[in-house]
Protein backbone atom coordinates (compact mmCIF):
# COMPACT_ATOMS: atom_id res chain seq x y z
CA UNK A 1 0.00 0.00 0.00
CA UNK A 2 1.62 2.93 0.94
CA UNK A 3 4.54 4.20 3.09
CA UNK A 4 4.29 5.51 6.82
CA UNK A 5 6.10 8.40 7.39
CA UNK A 6 7.93 6.84 10.66
CA UNK A 7 6.74 10.52 12.51
CA UNK A 8 3.49 9.34 11.90
CA UNK A 9 3.98 6.61 14.02
CA UNK A 10 4.46 8.92 17.16
CA UNK A 11 0.53 7.87 17.76
CA UNK A 12 -2.09 5.82 16.06
CA UNK A 13 -4.21 8.90 15.83
CA UNK A 14 -1.59 11.49 13.96
CA UNK A 15 -2.95 9.80 10.36
CA UNK A 16 -1.21 7.55 8.15
CA UNK A 17 -2.10 4.37 10.11
CA UNK A 18 -5.14 2.15 11.09
CA UNK A 19 -5.88 3.02 14.42
CA UNK A 20 -7.97 0.17 15.18
CA UNK A 21 -5.49 -2.00 12.87
CA UNK A 22 -8.42 -2.80 10.62
CA UNK A 23 -9.13 -2.56 7.11
CA UNK A 24 -11.43 -0.07 5.98
CA UNK A 25 -13.89 -2.38 5.13
CA UNK A 26 -13.97 -4.49 8.68
CA UNK A 27 -15.00 -0.63 10.05
CA UNK A 28 -17.12 -0.10 8.16
CA UNK A 29 -19.00 -3.36 8.49
CA UNK A 30 -18.86 -2.59 12.36
CA UNK A 31 -20.06 1.02 12.10
CA UNK A 32 -22.68 -0.29 9.81
CA UNK A 33 -23.81 -2.87 12.56
CA UNK A 34 -23.87 -0.47 15.50
CA UNK A 35 -26.33 1.58 13.46
CA UNK A 36 -28.20 -1.10 12.56
CA UNK A 37 -28.08 -2.07 16.25
CA UNK A 38 -29.67 1.15 17.45
CA UNK A 39 -32.74 0.29 14.65
CA UNK A 40 -33.39 -2.99 15.99
CA UNK A 41 -32.94 -1.63 19.66
CA UNK A 42 -35.69 1.02 18.75
CA UNK A 43 -38.10 -1.14 17.92
CA UNK A 44 -37.25 -3.57 20.43
CA UNK A 45 -37.61 -1.34 23.72
CA UNK A 46 -40.66 0.43 21.62
CA UNK A 47 -42.03 -3.52 21.63
CA UNK A 48 -41.30 -3.85 25.67
CA UNK A 49 -43.18 -1.10 26.36
CA UNK A 50 -46.38 -2.27 24.90
CA UNK A 51 -45.30 -5.32 26.41
CA UNK A 52 -45.04 -4.25 29.85
CA UNK A 53 -47.85 -2.07 30.00
CA UNK A 54 -50.29 -4.44 28.83
CA UNK A 55 -51.63 -7.03 31.10
CA UNK A 56 -54.06 -8.37 28.58
CA UNK A 57 -51.04 -8.75 26.13
CA UNK A 58 -52.08 -11.87 23.88
CA UNK A 59 -50.13 -15.48 24.48
CA UNK A 60 -51.00 -16.72 21.24
CA UNK A 61 -48.14 -19.04 21.54
CA UNK A 62 -48.51 -22.79 22.79
CA UNK A 63 -45.76 -24.16 24.05
CA UNK A 64 -45.92 -27.23 22.00
CA UNK A 65 -45.83 -26.90 18.81
CA UNK A 66 -45.19 -22.61 18.41
CA UNK A 67 -42.38 -22.34 20.96
CA UNK A 68 -40.57 -25.71 20.03
CA UNK A 69 -41.03 -24.72 16.32
CA UNK A 70 -39.11 -21.28 16.86
CA UNK A 71 -36.76 -22.77 18.82
CA UNK A 72 -36.06 -25.46 16.12
CA UNK A 73 -35.75 -21.81 13.91
CA UNK A 74 -33.11 -20.26 16.69
CA UNK A 75 -31.11 -23.69 16.30
CA UNK A 76 -30.87 -23.68 12.38
CA UNK A 77 -29.97 -19.48 12.66
CA UNK A 78 -27.24 -20.23 14.86
CA UNK A 79 -26.03 -23.62 13.16
CA UNK A 80 -25.47 -21.25 10.04
CA UNK A 81 -23.62 -18.68 12.39
CA UNK A 82 -20.98 -21.86 13.06
CA UNK A 83 -20.99 -22.45 9.71
CA UNK A 84 -19.73 -19.20 8.43
CA UNK A 85 -17.55 -19.05 11.88
CA UNK A 86 -16.09 -22.68 9.66
CA UNK A 87 -16.11 -20.58 6.06
CA UNK A 88 -14.11 -17.58 7.59
CA UNK A 89 -11.82 -19.68 9.34
CA UNK A 90 -10.86 -21.30 5.94
CA UNK A 91 -10.92 -18.20 3.94
CA UNK A 92 -7.89 -16.57 6.46
CA UNK A 93 -5.97 -20.36 5.59
CA UNK A 94 -6.84 -19.22 1.46
CA UNK A 95 -8.56 -22.72 0.99
CA UNK A 96 -10.79 -21.13 -1.39
CA UNK A 97 -13.06 -24.32 -1.90
CA UNK A 98 -13.49 -24.59 1.57
CA UNK A 99 -14.68 -21.08 2.02
CA UNK A 100 -17.19 -21.72 -0.82
CA UNK A 101 -18.58 -24.91 0.62
CA UNK A 102 -19.17 -23.41 3.67
CA UNK A 103 -20.82 -20.34 2.58
CA UNK A 104 -23.20 -22.45 0.77
CA UNK A 105 -24.02 -24.59 3.86
CA UNK A 106 -24.45 -20.85 5.48
CA UNK A 107 -27.17 -19.59 2.85
CA UNK A 108 -28.79 -22.86 2.70
CA UNK A 109 -28.88 -22.63 6.97
CA UNK A 110 -30.91 -19.50 6.27
CA UNK A 111 -33.22 -20.38 3.72
CA UNK A 112 -34.31 -22.76 5.81
CA UNK A 113 -34.46 -20.23 8.76
CA UNK A 114 -36.47 -18.32 6.06
CA UNK A 115 -38.51 -21.15 4.87
CA UNK A 116 -39.98 -21.97 8.45
CA UNK A 117 -40.71 -18.33 9.24
CA UNK A 118 -42.52 -17.83 6.35
CA UNK A 119 -44.29 -20.80 6.95
CA UNK A 120 -45.16 -19.64 10.55
CA UNK A 121 -45.86 -16.25 9.52
CA UNK A 122 -48.89 -18.06 6.50
CA UNK A 123 -50.21 -19.88 9.70
CA UNK A 124 -50.57 -16.74 11.89
CA UNK A 125 -51.93 -14.69 8.97
CA UNK A 126 -54.71 -17.80 8.36
CA UNK A 127 -55.55 -17.26 11.86
CA UNK A 128 -56.74 -14.17 11.61
CA UNK A 129 -53.73 -11.88 12.72
CA UNK A 130 -52.88 -8.66 11.09
CA UNK A 131 -50.59 -5.72 11.56
CA UNK A 132 -53.93 -3.76 13.43
CA UNK A 133 -55.80 -6.46 14.74
CA UNK A 134 -55.25 -10.27 16.18
CA UNK A 135 -58.29 -12.67 16.60
CA UNK A 136 -57.45 -13.42 20.30
CA UNK A 137 -58.58 -10.33 22.27
CA UNK A 138 -56.36 -7.92 24.21
CA UNK A 139 -53.40 -5.50 22.68
CA UNK A 140 -54.46 -4.74 18.67
CA UNK A 141 -50.30 -3.55 18.85
CA UNK A 142 -49.04 -7.72 18.83
CA UNK A 143 -49.99 -7.46 14.91
CA UNK A 144 -47.96 -4.88 14.14
CA UNK A 145 -44.55 -5.98 16.44
CA UNK A 146 -44.81 -9.00 15.44
CA UNK A 147 -45.10 -8.43 11.42
CA UNK A 148 -42.80 -5.16 12.19
CA UNK A 149 -39.67 -7.00 14.11
CA UNK A 150 -39.44 -10.19 12.20
CA UNK A 151 -40.47 -8.72 9.11
CA UNK A 152 -37.63 -6.52 9.65
CA UNK A 153 -35.06 -9.50 10.68
CA UNK A 154 -36.30 -11.45 7.92
CA UNK A 155 -35.82 -8.75 5.19
CA UNK A 156 -31.74 -8.31 6.91
CA UNK A 157 -31.45 -12.57 6.69
CA UNK A 158 -33.02 -12.91 2.95
CA UNK A 159 -30.07 -9.52 2.38
CA UNK A 160 -27.44 -11.66 4.18
CA UNK A 161 -28.35 -14.80 1.73
CA UNK A 162 -27.88 -12.30 -1.02
CA UNK A 163 -24.62 -10.99 0.12
CA UNK A 164 -23.33 -14.34 0.67
CA UNK A 165 -24.29 -15.32 -2.41
CA UNK A 166 -22.23 -12.84 -4.19
CA UNK A 167 -19.05 -13.31 -1.71
CA UNK A 168 -19.01 -17.30 -2.72
CA UNK A 169 -19.47 -16.67 -6.46
CA UNK A 170 -16.49 -13.81 -6.00
CA UNK A 171 -14.53 -16.18 -3.87
CA UNK A 172 -14.95 -19.32 -6.51
CA UNK A 173 -13.84 -16.59 -8.84
CA UNK A 174 -10.41 -15.49 -6.86
CA UNK A 175 -11.90 -11.89 -6.26
CA UNK A 176 -12.43 -11.54 -2.58
CA UNK A 177 -9.69 -11.36 -0.12
CA UNK A 178 -9.96 -12.62 3.50
CA UNK A 179 -11.09 -9.55 4.50
CA UNK A 180 -13.88 -9.58 2.44
CA UNK A 181 -15.01 -12.76 3.91
CA UNK A 182 -14.27 -12.12 7.05
CA UNK A 183 -16.84 -8.76 6.96
CA UNK A 184 -19.70 -10.75 5.21
CA UNK A 185 -19.25 -13.11 8.33
CA UNK A 186 -20.19 -9.94 10.52
CA UNK A 187 -23.04 -8.66 9.05
CA UNK A 188 -24.26 -12.71 9.02
CA UNK A 189 -23.16 -13.18 12.65
CA UNK A 190 -25.04 -9.78 13.82
CA UNK A 191 -28.34 -10.98 11.89
CA UNK A 192 -28.40 -13.69 14.21
CA UNK A 193 -27.48 -11.71 17.08
CA UNK A 194 -30.82 -9.63 16.45
CA UNK A 195 -32.47 -12.81 16.65
CA UNK A 196 -31.27 -13.77 19.80
CA UNK A 197 -32.98 -10.76 21.22
CA UNK A 198 -36.33 -10.87 18.88
CA UNK A 199 -36.56 -14.60 20.11
CA UNK A 200 -36.89 -14.41 23.68
CA UNK A 201 -38.47 -10.68 23.68
CA UNK A 202 -41.52 -11.60 21.21
CA UNK A 203 -41.67 -15.32 21.23
CA UNK A 204 -41.14 -16.57 24.69
CA UNK A 205 -42.59 -13.58 26.37
CA UNK A 206 -45.95 -14.58 24.70
CA UNK A 207 -45.78 -18.35 25.20
CA UNK A 208 -49.42 -18.96 26.32
CA UNK A 209 -49.92 -20.45 29.74
CA UNK A 210 -52.01 -23.64 30.71
CA UNK B 1 8.08 0.62 8.54
CA UNK B 2 7.46 -2.33 6.08
CA UNK B 3 4.49 -1.76 4.07
CA UNK B 4 0.99 -3.17 5.29
CA UNK B 5 -1.51 -4.97 3.03
CA UNK B 6 -5.33 -4.86 2.77
CA UNK B 7 -6.58 -5.41 6.31
CA UNK B 8 -3.14 -5.09 8.15
CA UNK B 9 -4.71 -7.45 10.51
CA UNK B 10 -3.65 -10.98 11.29
CA UNK B 11 -5.58 -13.05 13.43
CA UNK B 12 -3.83 -16.01 14.87
CA UNK B 13 -5.46 -19.43 13.87
CA UNK B 14 -8.23 -19.74 16.17
CA UNK B 15 -9.08 -23.65 16.53
CA UNK B 16 -12.08 -24.91 15.41
CA UNK B 17 -12.62 -26.57 18.87
CA UNK B 18 -12.94 -23.25 20.46
CA UNK B 19 -15.93 -21.97 17.93
CA UNK B 20 -17.52 -25.60 19.06
CA UNK B 21 -17.98 -24.60 22.53
CA UNK B 22 -18.43 -21.01 22.05
CA UNK B 23 -21.78 -22.52 19.49
CA UNK B 24 -22.27 -25.49 22.32
CA UNK B 25 -23.03 -22.73 25.14
CA UNK B 26 -24.96 -20.62 22.72
CA UNK B 27 -27.40 -23.50 22.42
CA UNK B 28 -27.62 -24.64 26.27
CA UNK B 29 -28.23 -21.03 27.13
CA UNK B 30 -30.85 -21.25 24.17
CA UNK B 31 -32.44 -24.24 26.15
CA UNK B 32 -32.56 -22.54 29.52
CA UNK B 33 -34.23 -19.42 28.01
CA UNK B 34 -36.86 -22.02 26.71
CA UNK B 35 -37.39 -23.53 29.71
CA UNK B 36 -37.76 -20.23 31.93
CA UNK B 37 -41.40 -20.30 29.53
CA UNK B 38 -42.18 -24.22 30.25
CA UNK B 39 -42.09 -22.89 33.85
CA UNK B 40 -44.29 -19.62 33.58
CA UNK B 41 -42.89 -16.88 35.22
CA UNK B 42 -44.13 -13.05 36.39
CA UNK B 43 -43.48 -11.20 33.08
CA UNK B 44 -41.36 -8.46 34.90
CA UNK B 45 -39.00 -10.89 36.19
CA UNK B 46 -38.87 -13.35 33.36
CA UNK B 47 -38.29 -9.88 30.85
CA UNK B 48 -34.92 -9.60 33.27
CA UNK B 49 -33.61 -12.76 33.06
CA UNK B 50 -34.05 -13.62 29.58
CA UNK B 51 -32.22 -10.00 28.62
CA UNK B 52 -29.78 -10.76 30.72
CA UNK B 53 -29.29 -14.62 29.57
CA UNK B 54 -29.26 -12.83 25.96
CA UNK B 55 -26.94 -10.34 26.70
CA UNK B 56 -24.18 -12.83 27.26
CA UNK B 57 -25.24 -14.47 24.25
CA UNK B 58 -24.84 -11.23 22.46
CA UNK B 59 -21.38 -11.27 23.63
CA UNK B 60 -20.30 -14.13 23.58
CA UNK B 61 -21.03 -13.92 19.37
CA UNK B 62 -19.52 -10.51 19.59
CA UNK B 63 -16.16 -11.41 21.31
CA UNK B 64 -15.64 -15.32 18.74
CA UNK B 65 -17.65 -15.37 16.21
CA UNK B 66 -17.50 -11.72 15.34
CA UNK B 67 -13.70 -11.60 16.52
CA UNK B 68 -13.80 -8.68 19.01
CA UNK B 69 -11.58 -10.62 21.15
CA UNK B 70 -8.72 -10.81 18.18
CA UNK B 71 -9.04 -7.47 17.51
CA UNK B 72 -7.47 -4.39 18.89
CA UNK B 73 -9.44 -3.55 22.41
CA UNK B 74 -10.03 0.45 20.82
CA UNK B 75 -12.19 -1.02 18.44
CA UNK B 76 -14.42 -2.46 21.40
CA UNK B 77 -14.05 0.06 23.08
CA UNK B 78 -15.44 2.48 20.50
CA UNK B 79 -18.23 0.15 20.04
CA UNK B 80 -19.89 -1.03 23.35
CA UNK B 81 -19.77 1.07 25.87
CA UNK B 82 -22.02 3.23 23.55
CA UNK B 83 -24.38 1.30 21.96
CA UNK B 84 -25.07 0.06 25.58
CA UNK B 85 -25.53 3.82 26.71
CA UNK B 86 -27.91 4.25 24.34
CA UNK B 87 -29.77 1.38 24.88
CA UNK B 88 -30.08 2.33 28.13
CA UNK B 89 -30.97 5.73 27.38
CA UNK B 90 -34.13 4.45 25.54
CA UNK B 91 -34.94 1.48 28.37
CA UNK B 92 -34.76 4.26 31.21
CA UNK B 93 -37.24 6.51 29.56
CA UNK B 94 -40.21 3.69 29.22
CA UNK B 95 -39.54 1.23 31.90
CA UNK B 96 -41.02 2.49 34.61
CA UNK B 97 -44.00 3.97 32.84
CA UNK B 98 -44.47 0.64 31.79
CA UNK B 99 -44.36 -1.09 35.00
CA UNK B 100 -47.29 2.01 36.33
CA UNK B 101 -49.60 1.41 33.13
CA UNK B 102 -49.36 -2.31 34.01
CA UNK B 103 -50.58 -1.64 37.35
CA UNK B 104 -53.46 1.07 36.95
CA UNK B 105 -54.71 -1.93 33.90
CA UNK B 106 -54.51 -4.88 36.19
CA UNK B 107 -55.77 -2.93 39.06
Amino acid sequence: MHDVNPESLSSPWSGGTLPFATGSKKLGMWLFIASDTLTFSALLVAYTYSRLSNPDWPRPFPFSPSILYSTVMTIVLLASSLTMVMGVRAGTRGDRAAVVKWILATMAGGLLFVGLHLREWMHLIDEGLRPGSNPWGGSPLFGAVFFGVTGLHMTHVLIGVIYLGIIAIGTGRGKFTAEDIEVSGLYWHFVDLVWMFVFPLVYLMSVQYK
Amino acid sequence: MSNHTEGANVHPEIPAKTFAWVWICLVFITGIEVYLAYIELEPTLMLGILLGLSLIKAALIMAWFMHLKYEKFSLTLMLVPSILFCIAMMAVYIFWDAVRLARMRSL
